[in-house]
């Protein structure tokens, strides 16, 4: 349940920004999670309404845009799209895959006032 | 809930208000997150929405571009942890897995085959400072840093707990974290290395099971082989499930209690070891050769 630390994680952003950009109020926040980020997006989603609690994103509304995990694959010598660890590739179903893009964990934006 | 989004009633409802796009909380709410169009410029257009309409009080809402990493500012911890670490030629092991898989006892008896020489160890757990009791009875100095409901270690953390232990040059630093496969993958501590130890009265899928893990891992100790003819366990299974999430981890089959594969293991922490002072050697001359040009000198 390590959603609770990253909820305040995105907590601390949001108050570093207010600062930053002067902004009273987050009205939205969008998140970018690639699919290996290792976070369910509903204790995401659960976490984060408890964590805004009497701060600036107080009743924000929580955007999660989900990416996809992208690996190579040495066999067919190219990018694919994967959607778990250890998964086989989808062209050839191999094995030889490096796994590339996937774990991101990112605030895109916020819809201030 | 909102037909369009699923956001709950009570979300839709406070952000209408704020808004006074609408008064109901039925879900027939102007839409407040899909209501306008993001420019190119990361203006907002309200007019080209679904509804096709623009409501009061909306307008007064700006986007504000962050593209921030939502781990920034544990990862700016770690770093900091690692540079002084690294700065000291310090080897830091991050130790991960799931409770009862030995940690502890291999910890112990690796300290107690390196003579208990320039180590110190940082111990994670929920609660009670046993395995700081266990460590310290080894002769080697350690914090125990008991997380109350946290089910990982930090930077912030780890950073505060060098501050308080002596860290001799190189030397190793031990970081036994929370027993737990999920969540300590997420946070960098500013450690040269994951270790994951599983042990065989486990399953062979864990590698399968908590990927997050073992991706993270340089190096996975398969502990108590002195049990595997008891127990169910394929070794050559695991190791494979292992290499399938990550092909560059490195396997040692170990037991602390019958001593096998505790000198495989003791190489493997000496050959980081002397990588990580080289490194320190050369950030040191190229920190020389920076101030003598930086003074003229040269």
């Amino acid at each position: 349940m390590h959603e609770l630390s990253i909820c305040q994680s995105i907590i601390d952003l949001l108050s570093e920004q207010a600062a930053i950009a002067k902004f009273d109020r987050v009205v939205r926040v969008r998140l970018e999670i690639g699919c290996l980020a290792g976070v369910e997006p509903q204790a995401l989603m659960f976490g984060f309404d408890v964590s805004a609690r009497g701060t600036v994103a107080d009743g924000a509304a929580l955007e999660i845009i989900d990416l996809p995990a992208k690996a190579w694959c040495f066999d067919c010598d190219r990018t694919v799209d994967i959607e778990t660890r250890g998964a086989d590739c989808p062209l050839c179903s191999g094995g030889r895959l490096r796994v590339t893009g996937g774990d991101e964990l990112r605030v895109k934006d916020l819809e201030v006032v | 809930m909102c037909a369009t989004c699923g956001c709950g009633p009570e979300v839709a409802f406070k952000v209408g208000e704020s808004g006074k796009a609408s008064a109901s909380a039925s879900g027939d709410h102007a839409h407040h997150h899909h209501g306008h169009h993001h420019g190119a410029d990361g203006s907002l257009d309200y007019s080209s929405g679904s509804a096709g309409h623009h409501v009061d009080g909306v307008s007064q809402k700006r986007l504000v571009e962050v593209e921030a990493d939502i781990l920034s500012k544990n990862n700016r911890l770690a770093e900091g942890n690692r540079q002084r670490l690294e700065a000291m030629a310090v080897l830091a092991l991050n130790l991960v897995s799931s409770p009862g898989s030995g940690k502890t006892t291999l910890l112990v008896e690796t300290i107690r085959r390196m003579s208990a020489n320039g180590i110190a160890v940082i111990e994670g757990d929920q609660q009670t400072s046993n395995d700081a009791d266990r460590i310290r009875a080894t002769g080697a100095p350690a914090i125990q840093i008991n997380t109350g409901k946290g089910c990982h270690l930090d930077a912030a953390m780890v950073g505060h707990a060098i501050d308080h232990l002596h860290l001799e040059e190189r030397g190793v630093l031990f970081i036994e974290n929370v027993g737990n496969l999920v969540c300590p993958a997420a946070f960098d501590l500013g450690e040269d290395s994951k270790v994951a130890i599983l042990s065989v009265t486990e399953g062979e899928d864990k590698p399968l099971k908590y990927p997050h893990m073992f991706a993270a891992a340089s190096v996975m100790l398969l502990n108590k082989v002195d049990l595997a003819p008891y127990v169910d366990f394929d070794m050559d299974a695991c190791e494979a499930n292992a290499r399938r999430i990550n092909p560059n981890i490195e396997v040692i089959r170990i037991s602390a209690k019958s001593g096998d594969g505790m000198a495989a293991w003791l190489d493997w922490i000496e050959q980081r070891r002397k990588a990580v002072a080289h490194k320190a050697i050369e950030m040191a001359k190229a920190r020389l050769e920076h101030l003598i040009v930086a003074s003229g000198a040269a």
